[in-house]
């Protein structure tokens, strides 16, 4: 796969890169510099060598040259090291940054089904792992790459020019190593592969028995549960060793292999110079390049790997930002709507192979109660996707006050909601931001007003600093966060609500609180309801009965009843006792 | 962190001889810059090849001998390695396992996953590399410095200064970074917070009309984590050009004197090579030793936490052996003026809880969100210890039980349906392992969830995916009641656990439940009225204390709440009867 996109993600990274690709080049420019240089100051050792050929020996003035050469080399090439250093760091962390900010401002324009199908854990990864990976792994990973490119180039140019037979020599010993760490590498691959399959199955165990520690207790089933896990920790045992032992085989045996060629070097070098053709400086030269010539070789199959790694992750993270956005908005605003709703003949399903809501009307005046019923899963938030323009129809439209929902921006559409969702979502800030979402300038009053009203001052107000706590997913019971979210409404009040099982969480008793606040809320405006309880939803006006994801009936509760339909066995069955009385 | 070495014990010999093996080959390693001096200076200089051949063939000797010692080391490395991090996890998880409820509270699941897989992994690289290089590279650093001294004392002073020199720079840059290190992984999860939040939060975000302020909000969190990445990026960044320059001029002051020495005759060209291939081989090693104190630093902070966990206690203590014999008793469930507060908790969470059940009793419990439900009836199987008062289950203290004892007695189905990984008969058997079919199926029928099993492909053989994904809130509510049905309780609880369930199946569910022989006691916790009222005995929970206790005709009469309760979910009189 990697293989055929990598050419036009290359590509697209390059545009990518835009000013960065200055940055890009200096990084290249300075990183062959350095190499060039780090190269070239043994070059100038071994001539120092050579300057101090033994007793009275010794060319004191050539000696200081070369050293006051090597200084200036070691000055440019740590400058330049370090000025490297910072250009990588500008270039990959800026780049990284670039592309969060391209992806967040990207969320806020994708169409929710795309949202929805790639779940939360996916866009997340794309946007800090594979955006890290790709700087990581493909910017630093191609600099690594040229700068081995560049070291192997040129040791070889320099090592040829000092000694060819040395050298050739060199090149065709040094595939044994790679002989030697590639049968390593296959050979480790499959127990790392069994090693992975195992300590997949004990993180399975691990989270199922440690994350349901309650059942685990309340069954007696720790024995068990210690059983099961001391067998495969055993087995994870085995293969790990295996895995470990052999796999750090691989430094030992191509160190080894180094050693050899060094050995050769060593003895090639001296017959050389008993032959006049080489220096002790040339010996000593060729033997620190024989040390390090493998180096740029293992890096280059290490940083090769990472690339098509990195390569794949910046596939991930292009298609995220190339993904089609929903469709543009319109200019034209819609506010302060009365609220009359004519929805028509409107089709719509998430798969094109199963319609869920086939040829839907519904009329309604300003002010009306809607309530949608029906058993559990029966596609009742399908509805709210489409009123909030989360999802689009597929057919038909949705009219309010007479004006099309698709002529208007979302955003508009949007502010004339006050929504409450099954799923709480409560922000990890202060309690005043959660409660002021919609309206951040609210004042304290004000916010206060409104949490009294939907009763959740009671327990903010026993919170450690108040409006000021700062709370997260976790810090709330879930009655409570639903109490915050219906605040949240409380303080904007819109002319249309959603309430989607607002109250499912919330015990009968502040649901009596909350439902006269409701009344006070939903008086005069046009509110759609969801929720289980039949009783909360008797008094709307029109009630819809779903199943199945589609809607099945219509109507006000007594003419439901009458019709002895689905609505009126849901409804009947609440109230039938145990028992025979 | 000692309490982690004993995991280490039953390896001493294989966590000596690892690290020695390594001297060995280190020493070898050594002893190379000595041969090629000896081959110039003997070899080239009297033009002896056959000197220069023996030289040769111990080098390659050196190397093959290097080899064998190297992989042996390797191999105690990874078997002590990896037996440690073995018999630690096991000690781990069997230690959870035993950890009291408000222990788990405590610590918390997430981390306690985390422990146990990640953190012992990096413990297990940490060991296998401590062993393996923690004392290969000192003994090189200090062994080329040793070496050089038989070479010559005066170029030797050159590296007496140089080693600490280059360690204090490298420590140096090393302190300042790995803290802000922290402080960047601290910024980014900010950044992950705000991502994860933008789509967790997605359509109410959509719905208030906040994505501006939410890229806002990103941008500035994005922003921060960048400047900190630079800031630590630059100190960082000065690492390797500074190691590199220090240790170039320390080989150009090396030359100098080397000049001189040679000059006068104290020593020859030969030990001049061989003293600028340790200075090569000090500085590899040395690269190598900072970002070994990386790994270990690392597999320290690992080694804090776990061995944090392992320092908790177990939270509770049992009999040895059940003080008394099975006794019939007539009372299931007896409280005496309980009282109970959660760990840190400011309030108590139960107040004054005074009650007894029957044996083969209903008992609804009812009451508002954090009333103290479900936590009254978690103290009846044990999961907490009452802070004072006294809970007896069919006559016995609950702490007289021996482990086990007690909760083989009771069914519990908890709010939350939890379904593992297996097959339907698995799940269902953890109830009892040797249930039969017939005892599953009468499980399944009063359950009402018979129908989901006829209905899969593989009837009880059906794969149950992990966290049991492939199946709905509601079949997953049912399979665990069935679940502890299998287990025939003589104390049912059912913990709010129809709440996924339509109303004609509760009641179906309620209906079958009442069917059964009258021996099992139930405890019904609901927040609905219709699913306790036939109950033979209803509390009703307030503020963590019983406001009401009767059956439903009694507590409309006299509960004010319960009456409150009723009619908000009835509110139509006529129809409600």
């Amino acid at each position: 796969m990697s293989t055929k996109k990598s050419p036009s993600v290359i590509s697209k990274l390059l545009r990518f890169l835009g000013r960065y690709r200055l940055f890009l080049a200096v990084s290249l420019l300075l990183s062959a510099i350095t190499v060039a240089l780090q190269l070239l100051i043994p070059v100038l050792y071994g001539k120092c060598i050579d300057y101090a050929a033994g007793k009275g020996k010794v060319d004191f003035d050539s000696l200081q040259d070369t050293i006051f050469y090597i200084l200036i080399f070691l000055a440019v090439c740590g400058v330049g090291t370090w000025v490297m250093g910072l250009v990588n760091n500008r270039l990959t962390y800026g780049i990284v940054k670039n592309i969060r900010e391209k992806a967040i401002r990207k969320l806020q324009l994708l169409p929710l089904s795309y949202l929805d199908k790639k779940g939360v854990g996916d866009i997340v990864s794309r946007i800090i792992a594979d955006t890290d990976q790709l700087s990581d792994g493909l910017l630093l990973g191609f600099t690594q790459l040229f700068s081995g490119v560049v070291t192997i180039v040129l040791t070889l140019v320099i090592m040829l020019w000092m000694n060819p037979w040395i050298t050739l020599m060199v090149v065709v010993l040094t595939p044994i190593s790679f002989f030697v760490s590639k049968f390593i590498a296959t050979g480790t691959y499959k127990m790392f592969k069994l090693q992975s399959e195992i300590r997949g199955e004990q993180t399975a165990i691990v989270e199922e028995m440690v994350g349901g520690a309650g059942i685990v207790h309340a069954f007696g089933y720790e024995k068990r549960a210690c059983e099961r896990f001391v067998e495969n920790n055993e087995r994870l045992q085995a293969a790990s060793e295996k895995a470990v032992f052999y796999s750090s085989l691989t430094n030992p045996s191509t160190r080894a292999v180094n050693g050899v060629i060094y050995a050769c070097v060593a003895l090639m070098g001296a017959y050389m110079i008993l032959n006049g053709k080489l220096s002790v400086g040339g010996i000593s030269l060729l033997l620190a390049y024989a040390n390090q010539y493998m180096k740029p070789f293992t890096d280059i199959s290490g940083v090769i790997t990472e690339l098509q790694n990195a390569l794949s992750c910046a596939g991930r993270v292009f298609d995220l930002l190339e993904e089609t956005e929903q469709s543009a908005e319109k200019e034209s605003g819609l506010h302060n709507v009365d609220g009359r709703y004519d929805i028509e003949h409107v089709a719509f399903s998430y798969v094109k192979e199963k319609p869920l809501i086939e040829d839907f009307n519904l009329h309604i005046k300003e002010g009306t109660h809607v309530a949608i019923v029906g058993p559990t899963g029966c596609g009742k938030t399908t509805l709210i996707n489409l009123l909030m323009r989360f999802y689009d129809v597929d057919e038909g439209a949705i009219y309010i006050d007479g004006t099309s929902i698709y002529d208007v921006s979302r955003r508009s559409l949007r502010s004339n909601f006050g929504m409450v969702l099954q799923e709480t979502w409560i922000k990890n800030a202060t309690v005043r931001e959660n409660i002021a979402f919609g309206k951040p300038d609210a004042g304290t009053e004000e916010i206060i007003r409104a949490a009294k009203e939907a009763h959740s001052y009671g327990f903010i107000r026993r919170l450690p600093n108040g409006l000021d706590t700062v709370i997260d997913d976790s810090s709330l019971s879930q009655g409570q966060k639903q109490l915050l979210c219906i605040s949240r409404v409380m303080l904007t009040l819109p002319p249309v609500l959603i309430l989607d099982e607002a109250t499912s969480s919330i015990d009968t008793r502040t649901e009596i609180k909350i439902q006269s606040a409701f009344e006070k809320m939903m008086a005069g405006r046009t509110t759609f309801i969801v929720a289980h309880r039949l009783s909360t939803i008797r008094s709307a006006d029109v009630i819809l009965v779903m199943k199945d994801g589609h809607i099945v009936e219509q109507g006000s509760h007594a003419d439901l009843l009458e019709k002895g339909g689905l609505y009126a066995t849901l409804y009947h069955s609440q109230f039938v006792k145990t028992g025979e009385d | 962190m000692k309490q982690l070495l004993r995991f280490l014990k039953p390896y001493t010999k294989e966590s000596i001889l690892a690290p020695a093996f390594k001297l060995v080959e280190a020493l070898l390693d050594l002893i190379v810059p000595l041969v090629i001096s000896d081959i110039i200076k003997v070899g080239i200089k009297n033009g002896d090849k056959q000197y220069i051949i023996v030289r040769f063939v111990f080098l390659i000797v050196l190397a093959i001998v290097g080899l064998a010692f190297s992989i042996t080391a390797q191999f105690f490395a990874a078997r002590a390695s990896v037996g440690f991090a073995s018999s630690l996890r096991k000690n781990l998880f069997e230690h959870i396992q035993n950890l009291s409820f408000e222990k788990l509270d405590k610590i918390g699941t997430e981390t306690l996953i985390t422990r146990i897989t990640s953190d012992v992994a990096q413990l297990q690289n940490g060991v296998n590399m401590v062993l393996r290089l923690l004392l290969r590279s000192p003994f090189i650093v200090f062994g080329a410095m040793i070496m050089a001294f038989t070479i010559n004392v005066r170029a030797a002073l050159i590296f007496v200064v140089s080693i600490p020199v280059l360690a204090a720079v490298v420590s140096a840059i090393m302190w300042i970074t790995i803290p802000l290190y922290k402080k960047v992984q601290g910024h980014l999860d900010g950044v992950l917070l705000t991502t994860r939040e933008n789509l967790t939060g997605v359509r109410v975000i959509r719905a208030f009309c906040k994505e501006e302020e939410e890229v806002k909000e990103f941008d500035a969190k994005n922003n921060a984590y960048t400047k900190m990445n630079l800031f630590v990026g630059r100190i960082s960044a000065l690492l390797n050009p500074a190691t590199y320059i220090l240790i170039n001029l320390a080989t150009c002051v090396l030359f100098m004197q080397a000049g001189n020495s040679i000059h006068t005759g104290s020593m020859e060209q030969g030990d001049l090579v061989a003293l600028y291939n340790y200075m090569a081989q000090m500085i590899v090693e040395l690269v190598k030793l900072a970002s070994l104190i990386i790994t270990i630093n690392k597999a320290l902070a690992c080694g804090t936490r776990v061995s944090a966990v392992l320092k908790e206690e177990p939270g509770m203590s049992y009999p040895e052996l059940s003080s008394k014999e099975e006794t019939e008793s007539d009372i299931a469930v007896r409280f005496s003026h309980v009282n109970f507060a959660y760990a840190d908790a400011k309030e108590d969470a139960l107040e004054d809880l005074d009650f007894t059940i029957r044996t083969g009793d209903t008992v609804g419990i009812i009451g508002g969100t954090g009333s103290g439900k479900t936590t009254l009836v978690n103290l009846i199987p044990r999961f907490y210890d009452a802070t004072s008062g006294e809970i007896e289950v069919f006559g016995r203290n609950v702490k007289d039980y021996a482990k086990g004892e007690l909760i083989e007695k009771i069914g519990i189905v908890p709010q939350k349906a939890v379904l593992f990984a297996g097959t339907i008969r698995d799940n269902l058997k953890w109830g009892n392992e040797n249930a039969t079919e017939e005892e599953l199926r009468k499980a399944l029928e009063i359950s009402q969830s018979l129908e989901i099993v006829e209905k899969k492909e593989g009837k009880l053989d059906e794969i149950v995916e992990q966290g049991g994904k492939n199946f709905s809130g509601g079949q997953k509510q049912r399979l665990s009641i069935a679940r502890a049905l299998v287990k025939d309780p003589k104390i049912l609880i059912l913990d709010d656990s129809s709440s996924a369930l339509d109303y004609a199946t509760d009641l179906n569910l309620r209906r079958a439940l009442k069917s059964l022989d009258g021996k099992m006691t139930t405890f019904i916790v609901s927040q609905r009225t219709s699913s306790i009222r036939s109950a033979d005995l209803i509390l009703v929970m307030d503020d963590g204390k019983i406001i009401g206790s009767g059956t439903h005709e009694e507590l409309l009469e006299s509960c004010e709440v319960y009456k409150e309760i009723h009619e908000s979910q009835t509110s139509d009189e006529g129809e409600s009867a």
